[in-house]
């Protein structure tokens, strides 16, 4: 039930910007809609939703991963561009293994995607059962899974668990 | 702010050409798609801001953000997809002779 709530507010959401500027007739048809796209395929939706009620993590993501995140983002494309414009393509790939503690799907997913766009790396598979995430580096500093780990993970990590765990 | 958002159009387009020159210059499956996540996701998302920034907050505006947010969740979602193929596939990743 709470599930199909947390999608029908998403939805909802997503059909009034899409419907910009808000009036009332867009807005019950909205609720038509969303309401009957919560009846269909609300069991679809992520799990943990209880995660959407609690103010300190939006705070946290917000205020802590936002920013961290856009900041990474925004190096790591001119860290891509640098790298592609040289001549001499500085470049050292492999496939590393990192370890990480979180568990659910959408920590998981948030994790993934993080690590896609900072510097250099990129998730290629992760295996949930034991916790270790596959990353392909452009330019391998580290070996061995602790360094690594702390070297791509180490600042997104503590900030996902205090969010989405 | 008509013309801050031109200067966001143009860096936009200059990362997403240096995004296509990476796909034809880097070696294997995984690099290129680095290059296709990264200036791309930047290049795309600066030429819907600069957009933004032209036509302001109205129906055009609104939906910008929502693409922006999508591409945002689903560009890495996808590299993730295509490289997570060419593992299970047994494609080996390209190592360079020599150490530098």
């Amino acid at each position: 039930m709470r599930r199909r709530l947390a999608l029908f507010i998403a939805a909802l959401a997503i059909w009034m910007l899409l419907s910009w500027p808000p009036d009332s007739q867009h807005l019950l048809a909205g609720i038509a809609a969303a309401g009957l796209t919560a009846l269909l395929c609300g069991d679809l939706f992520i799990d943990g939703t209880r995660l959407f009620t609690r103010p300190s993590r939006w705070g946290y993501f917000l205020i802590g991963y936002l920013p961290l995140f856009a900041w990474q983002c925004l190096k790591a494309n001119i860290d891509a561009a640098w790298r592609i414009l040289h001549p001499d393509l500085p470049i050292n790939p492999g496939i590393v293994q990192i370890k990480t503690s979180l568990t659910s799907d959408i920590g998981l997913t948030f994790l993934a995607n993080s690590i896609t766009l900072i510097p250099g790396t990129m998730c290629v598979n992760i295996d949930k059962d034991k916790g270790i995430l596959y990353i392909h580096w452009i330019n391998v500093k580290a070996e061995d899974s602790e360094t690594a780990t702390r070297l791509i993970a180490g600042k997104f990590e503590p900030l996902l668990k205090k969010i989405f765990e | 702010m008509v013309i801050a958002g031109f200067i966001f159009i143009s860096i936009g387009l200059a990362f997403n050409v240096i995004g296509c020159i990476g796909i034809i210059r880097l070696p294997d499956v995984y690099n290129r798609m680095q290059a296709a996540t990264k200036c791309v996701t930047a290049g795309t998302c600066g030429i819907l801001f600069g957009t933004f920034l032209v036509t302001g907050l109205n129906a055009a505006g609104a939906k910008i953000i929502i693409c922006m947010i999508f591409i945002l969740l689903t560009t890495p979602t996808a590299a993730h997809a295509i490289s997570r193929a060419a593992l299970k596939n047994g494609i080996e990743p390209f190592k360079k002779n020599g150490d530098k």
